[in-house]
């Protein structure tokens, strides 16, 4: 039944007439979720969209929050459906109950739940009622499961055998992240600690004691897993009790057997992830770098020592290599300067030679034989210094005065007691 | 299981309930099997009794048994007529402070409690119950007070209930929380706008409320308390009642001696419960008097007779609020009985009588489904609890201000008017804005329409229906003189003052339309139309309050 609306021919969209009554204020009932809605409205201010948008947020996460509504909706195999009840022990018991993706993590709780649901699944009345045959084999499953389920014990027995929730360590000689293959496996393994909690893989950034701390907590694993689950069944009957007391000698002898199997498989499995573990060879690398460091440092003292001695005898090779290049160096200069001297000696005694006849043998020309000889043995006698010297005054001088340099010269050697005046021809 | 109670503390009863996650709600047992937990201590030698072991201590014991103490907390004195609903259990006395204390011999020393120690010695006793049940502690709880509590008896119980141990989160009043527990009953019956009828009928006192229901906002609209109408004045008729007869057969007068009234009481209370279930009951009390024992059977007729004084003075009590509220019986939608007395059938069926054939009365007797009326108030006080629950202290005293509880409603009530001339309420009368309400409605075959916003005017609509001849000739001697023609009488809302007109136009025949009203909170009406489909545009308007 809906509400018509009258018809009208007005053009006006909006026409405002009058005011309505005016409001009474009165105290409202602090009670009940409007109330609350209310509050929340004059309080913050909310209009109604905003606040709607605000309650449709609380709504989705309040959804969000029920997961485990589907709880025990998995769909069973047909392989475990068909499965022989007297085999249950062989049936994974979590599939069963429809709880295979939370395994030994489900409690209580969850069991019961996961169980109700399936005994309204699977019940023979409900199969018969649907026209089924009369097959309640994977009925008495789930009972045996829900049995096994509830007694702490017997869990942990089943737990303990429960290799569908185990993680395999990852292949050898593959590639594969360390951390993201390992860390399951041990967490996996890590249930049957009986010290809890237990010290996790870490990762590549865990210090050397976390790392050590897991280790040695690995090495010293201690597990409740028992092999109870995996016994042969004890006859009932007390016909054969030598038959007996062998099938319970035979089944102790197993769950030893099979302890110390599986202590030596989670011994192995440290071991392997001890010798993969890149962050052991990177403390291996670091502790040797420092142990270098180390001996460096306590050798610092000796290290000094010949340092010291070797830079002495350095800079005293130095030296005496300094030396025999500056000896070297001062031979070659002095051979060069008596070159020099020579060169100036010869230069200076032809300057002289010369001089006589630059002068035109002091107008004496006729006697230029015996002045030439004089010079000649003069020359012999003068040392270095006279040379230069008298070469010098020698220089643009004119007849006279090269005569009285000779003269000049000719007395000094006669005072010197080196020239016997006698020997001279034209200068005495 | 939340951490977090409700508790309805009476005169007569008090109750515990907790709200569970699939909000459903649990009331409490306490140790003795009892969810309605009489509210007596009683001191025997060293120990202490609480509940009903503490109420049969009122025959033997009655000097040290405390009984109907709630509404002494907060008061002095001289308020109140100590005589008045004393008659049983230790007398009040004045306390050395002008308020009021018991005096109880315990241990053969005398002592004094005072009324605040005697609530909360109770509260713990209550509190030691909800914990066992819980298992966990109690963190927090909701504590239903009568209306015409004074904000200085909140404040004392509040204290008494903190050092019981009991942290309160809010205090809420009786008829809300049992219109709360009803109303979180149904779906969706909240957000029906509907008047109710609140009536408590307790243990010595009676109260009424007349409470209007808006978009899921409780409004109080009026109050009635009548101190001293409740069940025991059903309980003493009925004890008169016995006594006459015990008199009648041995001569002895069980009146006289203070046990044997005590007796009568108690025995007279079990027979009225006995009787509100089933048509008749055996009496049968032990040496009642001078050694005589007395045992007779008694049906629900001749109590109702016996009883009947008061049974329509309750009545009389319903329809005294009604007129409070400046109503009429005809504008009440549903009358709510709660409260132990309202078990009674009579009670119900009477209230029936006054209030048109529309009118639901909700009360065990007439509807097997109604809740328990005992239980209702800590339900809803419970109900109440859980939705607190997650706010803190700070964000619920925030809530309770005046600026949030004291809220504008409308006078009238305001809709439009259909094709047919009648009118359509959107928002009705006493609706606490700011509020915002849609209705879907069709063009028909036009393809123009108006918006017609009006204000309702209330008329009563009066139908005669013609008695209908009785086709049996036999009886038709007697038919003459008592039938009349019955007038059905019906709240009719017409259109009043129009406030304002939008016109939708260029219309398919029978498009849906909505119209949306819309009140803020500074008091604005904002109206507007569209057709409902993708990419039309809204009509808008405003109109403003006087």
């Amino acid at each position: 039944m809906s509400i018509v609306l009258p018809s009208t021919s007005s053009s006006e969209a909006f026409k405002a007439s009058s005011k309505y009554t005016a409001a009474v204020r009165r105290p409202i009932e602090p009670v009940g979720r409007y109330f609350l809605a209310h509050a929340s409205r004059t309080l913050r201010g909310h209009t109604w969209s905003e606040y709607e948008k605000i309650e449709a947020e609380k709504n989705v996460q309040q959804i969000e929050e029920n997961v485990d509504d589907d709880l025990g909706d998995e769909e069973q195999s047909e392989d475990l459906l068909a499965h022989d009840p007297r085999e249950w022990k062989s049936a994974d018991l979590y599939a069963v109950l429809g709880l295979s993706h939370l395994r030994y993590k489900a409690t209580e709780d969850q069991i019961r739940r996961a169980h109700r649901k399936q005994v309204l699944k699977h019940h023979p009345d409900k199969k018969s009622a649907s026209g089924g045959l009369e097959q309640d084999g994977f009925f008495k499953i789930i009972q045996k499961a829900l049995e096994i389920m509830l007694d702490s014990n017997k869990r942990q027995q089943y737990d303990s055998v429960d290799t569908n929730a185990d993680v395999k360590p990852p292949a050898p000689k593959s590639k594969y992240d360390f951390f993201e293959a390992w860390g399951p496996v041990f967490e996996s393994e890590a249930r049957f600690s009986k010290k809890q909690p237990v010290p996790s893989l870490g990762n590549l950034e865990s210090s050397k004691e976390q790392v050590d701390e897991f280790y040695s907590f690995w090495g010293k694993f201690d597990s409740w897993k028992t092999f109870e689950f995996k016994d042969e069944d004890v006859p009932d009957d007390t016909a054969n009790r030598d038959h007996k007391r062998y099938i319970e000698r035979k089944n102790v002898a197993t769950r030893k057997k099979l302890k110390q199997e599986d202590n030596k498989r989670v011994i192995e499995i440290v071991e392997r992830a001890h010798a993969e573990d890149p962050r052991i060879k990177m403390f291996k690398d670091a502790a040797k770098k420092e142990k270098e460091r180390k001996k460096w440092e306590r050798e610092a003292g000796s290290r000094k020592e010949a340092e010291e001695a070797a830079a002495k005898k350095a800079a005293e090779e130095e030296a005496a290599k300094k030396a025999a290049e500056e000896a070297a160096a001062g031979k070659a200069n002095s051979k060069k300067a008596k070159e020099a001297a020579k060169a100036a000696k010869k230069k200076n005694k032809r300057a002289i030679r010369g001089s006589a006849k630059d002068v035109d043998y002091f107008g004496d020309a006729s006697k230029s034989a015996d002045i030439e000889a004089d010079i000649d043995l003069l020359l012999e006698k003068f040392d270095d210094a006279q040379l230069s010297t008298i070469a010098g005054k020698l220089k643009d001088a004119n007849a006279d005065t090269t005569k009285a340099t000779i003269l000049g010269a000719v007395e000094e050697l006669k005072n010197a007691g080196t020239l016997e005046v006698s020997y001279l021809k034209y200068f005495s | 299981m939340s951490a977090v109670i409700g508790i309805t503390f009476g005169n007569t009863t008090s109750s515990i309930a907790v709200a569970t996650q699939d909000g459903k709600v649990d009331v409490i047992a306490n140790p003795d099997g009892d969810r309605s937990i009489p509210s007596a201590l009683s001191y025997v030698g060293s120990d202490e009794y609480h509940g009903t072991q503490a109420q049969n201590q009122l025959i033997r014991n009655a000097p040290n048994t405390v009984v109907n103490f709630r509404d002494y907390i907060g008061k002095k004195y001289e308020e109140i007529n100590a005589k008045d609903s004393h008659q049983v259990g230790a007398p009040a006395i004045k306390a050395a402070d002008g308020g009021i204390a018991y005096e109880i011999t315990r241990n053969g020393n005398q002592e004094t409690l005072s009324v605040n120690e005697i609530t909360k010695r109770h509260f713990k006793q209550l509190k030691l119950a909800a914990e066992d049940y819980i298992g966990k502690d109690i963190e927090g709880v909701v504590i239903t007070v009568p209306t015409d509590f004074t904000a200085h008896q909140r404040e004392e119980l509040t204290k008494v209930s903190n050092e019981a141990g009991l942290k309160v989160l809010q205090l809420i009043n009786e008829p809300s929380a049992a219109l709360l527990a009803h109303l979180s009953n149904e779906e969706d019956k909240l957000l029906q706008d509907k008047i109710y009828v609140v009536a408590d009928f307790g243990g010595i006192r009676s109260d009424a409320a007349v409470i209007s229901v808006r978009g899921g906002v409780l409004t109080i609209l009026a109050t009635a308390h009548d101190h001293g109408l409740g069940g025991s004045k059903l309980d003493a008729a009925l004890a008169e009642f016995f006594a006459k007869e015990f008199e009648k057969k041995y001569k002895a007068n069980p009146r006289t001696n203070q046990r044997s009234l005590a007796k009568l009481i108690a025995e007279s209370v079990v027979v009225k419960k006995t009787l509100s279930n089933v048509q008749t009951s055996t009496c049968s009390i032990e040496s009642l008097a001078e050694g005589f024992d007395f045992h007779t059977t008694i049906n629900r007729l001749r109590y109702e007779l016996t009883a009947r004084q008061p049974l329509s003075e309750m009545t009389a009590f319903v329809e005294k609020v009604v007129t409070k509220a400046g109503l009429e019986t005809l504008d009440i939608d549903e009358v709510l009985l709660v409260g132990g007395s309202s078990h009674t059938p009579k009670l119900a069926s009477n209230v029936s009588f006054i209030f048109p054939e529309s009118t639901v009365v909700v009360a065990p007797s007439l509807d097997s489904k109604a809740a328990n009326p005992s239980e209702l108030i800590a339900r809803g006080a419970a109900l109440q609890a859980s939705l607190i629950e997650s706010f803190d202290e700070e964000e619920v005293k925030e809530s309770l201000q005046p600026v949030v509880v004291n809220t504008q409603h409308l006078a009238k009530p305001i809709g439009i008017k259909t094709a047919d001339g009648q009118f359509q309420p959107i928002l009705v009368a006493e609706t606490a804005y700011p509020i915002k309400k849609s209705v879907e409605v069709t063009n028909g075959d036009s393809a123009a329409v108006a918006i017609q916003l009006f204000e309702g005017k209330r008329t009563i609509k009066e139908t005669v229906i013609e008695a209908e001849k009785s086709e049996d000739p036999e009886d038709s001697e007697d038919d003459y003189s008592d039938e009349e023609p019955e007038i059905k009488k019906e709240v009719v809302y017409e259109a009043g003052q129009l406030l304002a007109e939008l016109t939708l136009k260029d219309l398919k025949p029978n498009s849906k339309l909505e119209v949306i009203v819309n009140v803020t909170q500074d008091g604005t009406l904002h109206v507007s139309g569209r057709e409902l489909k993708q990419g039309s545009v809204a009509v808008k308007g405003e109109v403003t309050s006087a």
